[in-house]
């Protein structure tokens, strides 16, 4: 068993993250769980798998990601230099290709023709039909009905991309309804399909895998800020729905015990109007999703509608590593509301011309808080997850503009 | 001896497969809930399967899922259920009741109180899906008060699984006669058969079948090799819509009983 104190060695052979992550799932998916983990505790080790890998991260995605540094930002805030981590850049516009093409290549290897996926807005669905299409695996995407009809641009390139896009018409039908229904078709098909998660969530070894795909965002962050301004950043931050692209920035870091983390996760309205997605901000203990994490729900244990301004921060849990590290105390996380997020859209896109994400603007709303506690030579190191372009409808139709 | 040691005691000496209906607690009609349970026994039930039901039930298909969605809008928490149980037992103090559902309700209800009231309301086993015997340690609480926690088996469960599993059967082992969701309808006889005797031979419990059973000729073909059957979905589906105590009693019937007879019939 890792020691505590160790921060990068978790999970333990289990799956947990201390008291969190596991396989809390059906038996029917016991046994996928344990062919999934074996061929992936094998690749993850595997020179050839790792170069496949690195190939299509550099050739595919257009990795490595810059550092930039965000002067006309930080000279407005007035406060520490914020740099941005620009996973924006990637192909396909987020870090989530990060994982989808990591979990392809997985697919690939262990001959399973057939890809599925949940998705909240849409941009892992994307990601996930788009490594399908490179691949040649065929690629069924189920999204809640009501998600659908609040996106459907995403809805029509997963089509382009030759996916098959699945409306779920139960519970709130959202997104996670469409995890439940993703699951279950798991379960039914297992033969021949691989469930490719879009987050830190999930039953082991996904809280693992997806973070292992991820974590190469704060590996080159980190050797790029040695390189270029010889130390590492004070802080770093990023936004947390499930906690993929923070978990993603944070890992490289977890033992510099010198660096401060912060997750933003959704305050949405105000976490005191009920309206939010903070998990781990406002929420319990809970099992979700094949997982020990914090989760929102109520007394009688059925987890309740969260609300954000950005669709992939809407969910009611977050991955069990983030618990853990929240428990450990290794990393804070703070609410920013739908407010604050899209104020700091503005002001990003006005000082740097950089339409940032609905969801990576909770991180930039959170850096500029981060960078006003800072004297003027702190770094605050924010990961800007995905560009806003799928967003610009949102956000005309917020503010009251006729696109 | 528990009840469920002592049910199935019974039903095998008097060479009888055991009939296990499944209901999710609440619906069709919260207020009948308890006339429900009643219904089920006056109708053959050897044992009752009581669903609490869960927001995010993953391994339900939609009759199941809808149906918890259905008693959770109408309020249906786990007090509710505890209460239920306890009425019963007023007038029915034989027939085993084992709750099945997700770990979250239980979990944030608390193990140690949970399993206290679940005890004192009469409640004899719990099947929580989503808690596979290598997280089973959580439920330490629920065995020590005497509830006994009955493991799902699956066709994917692998031979080192399936050994494991066997050992530490308590109560009756369910057997998940196919790889997918509640209600489904698929089922290979032939296949069940083969898995469930070897399952059969080696289980300290024994086996119940079920997940796509509905009708009368698909529990009968179970039943030449099932200790007993488990009929869900099927069940909830034709109670839907239900609104008086009469209506739900003459539905369980009508449904129950062709299938209490297939059963028992040489």
């Amino acid at each position: 068993m890792p020691t505590i104190q160790d921060f990068q060695n978790w999970p333990d052979a289990h799956g947990r993250f201390g008291d969190f992550g596991g396989q809390f799932v059906a038996e029917t998916l016991m046994a996928p769980l344990a062919e999934l983990t074996e061929a992936y505790l094998s690749l993850r080790e595997n020179p050839e798998f790792l170069a496949e890998l690195d190939r299509d991260l550099t050739h595919y995605v257009g990795r490595p990601s810059p550092i930039y540094h965000a002067e006309r930002l930080s000279r407005h805030v007035g406060g520490a230099r914020i740099l941005l981590k620009r996973e924006d850049l990637n192909h396909t516009g987020a870090h989530k290709i990060n994982n989808t093409i990591g979990q392809a290549l997985v697919a690939k290897r262990m001959g399973k023709p057939r890809v599925i996926a949940e998705t909240g807005a849409g941009q892992h669905g994307v990601a996930t039909a788009t490594v399908a299409a490179r691949f040649g695996l065929k690629c069924v995407v189920y999204m809640g009905a009501v998600d659908i009809e609040r996106q459907k641009i995403n809805v029509y390139r997963m089509k382009l991309l030759g996916a098959e896009v699945v409306p779920v018409t139960s519970g709130s039908k959202t997104l996670k309804d469409a995890l439940n229904e993703a699951m279950r078709d798991w379960v039914t098909n297992v033969a021949d399909t691989f469930y490719i998660i879009g987050t830190v969530a999930g039953p082991h070894p996904y809280p693992m895998m997806v973070r292992d795909f991820n974590a190469i965002v704060g590996r080159e962050a980190r050797a790029q800020m040695l390189e270029q301004y010889g130390r590492l950043p004070d802080v770093l931050t990023a936004c947390v729905g499930g906690g993929s692209n923070a978990i993603g920035l944070f890992h490289a870091f977890l033992n510099d015990s010198s660096v401060r983390m912060v997750g933003a996760e959704a305050a949405g309205e105000g976490i005191a109007t009920g309206h939010h997605a903070a998990s781990l901000a406002a929420g319990r203990p809970g099992v979700l999703h094949g997982n020990r994490t914090y989760v929102l729900c109520d007394d009688n244990g059925q987890i309740t509608e969260t609300h954000s301004v950005s669709a992939g921060l809407d969910y009611p849990g977050v991955g069990p590593e983030h618990a853990f590290l929240k428990d450990a105390g290794r990393a804070e996380y703070v609410g920013v509301t739908d407010d604050e997020a899209l104020e700091a859209f503005h002001l990003l896109a006005r000082t740097e011309g950089i339409l940032a994400a609905l969801e990576s603007s909770h991180a930039v709303a959170q850096a500029m808080k981060l960078a006003r506690e800072l004297p003027k030579d702190g770094i605050v190191l924010c990961n800007l997850s995905g560009r806003g372009d799928k967003d610009v409808h949102t956000i005309a139709a917020r503010e009251g503009v006729q696109v | 001896m528990s009840r469920i040691d002592r049910r199935f005691a019974a039903l095998k000496s008097a060479g009888r497969t055991g009939l296990i209906p499944f209901v999710t607690a609440g619906d069709p009609a919260p207020e009948h809930h308890v006339a429900l349970m009643h219904a089920l026994v006056d109708a053959g039930a050897d044992l009752i399967e009581l669903g609490v039901p869960f927001s995010d039930p993953m391994a339900d298909g939609p009759v199941i899922q809808h149906a918890s969605e259905r008693a959770i809008a109408k309020g249906v928490g786990l007090a509710d259920v505890l209460a239920w149980v306890a009425a019963f037992r007023q007038r029915d103090n034989e027939t085993p009741i084992v709750l099945m559902g997700y770990l979250n309700p239980v979990e944030i209800h608390g193990y140690e109180r949970f399993a206290n009231e679940a005890v004192v309301a009469g409640a004899d086993g719990v099947l929580l899906v989503d808690c596979p015997l290598e997280e089973a340690a959580v439920l330490e609480p629920l065995r020590k008060a005497g509830l006994q926690q009955i493991l799902l088996a699956a066709p994917t469960t692998a031979p080192a699984r399936m050994a494991a599993l066997c050992e530490a059967a308590d109560g009756f082992l369910y057997y998940v006669s196919f790889a997918g969701i509640t209600g489904a309808g698929r089922l290979s006889t032939q296949d069940i058969a083969a898995r469930v005797a070897d399952i059969r031979s080696h289980a300290n419990a024994p086996v119940a079948v079920g997940f796509g059973v509905k009708d009368a000729q698909s529990a009968k073909a179970i039943a030449g090799f099932a200790d007993a059957v488990v009929i869900g979905s099927a069940l909830v589906e034709r109670l839907e819509g239900a609104t008086t105590a009469q209506d739900i009693a003459a539905r369980v019937q009508g449904f129950l009983g062709p299938i209490r007879a297939a059963l028992d019939a040489p």
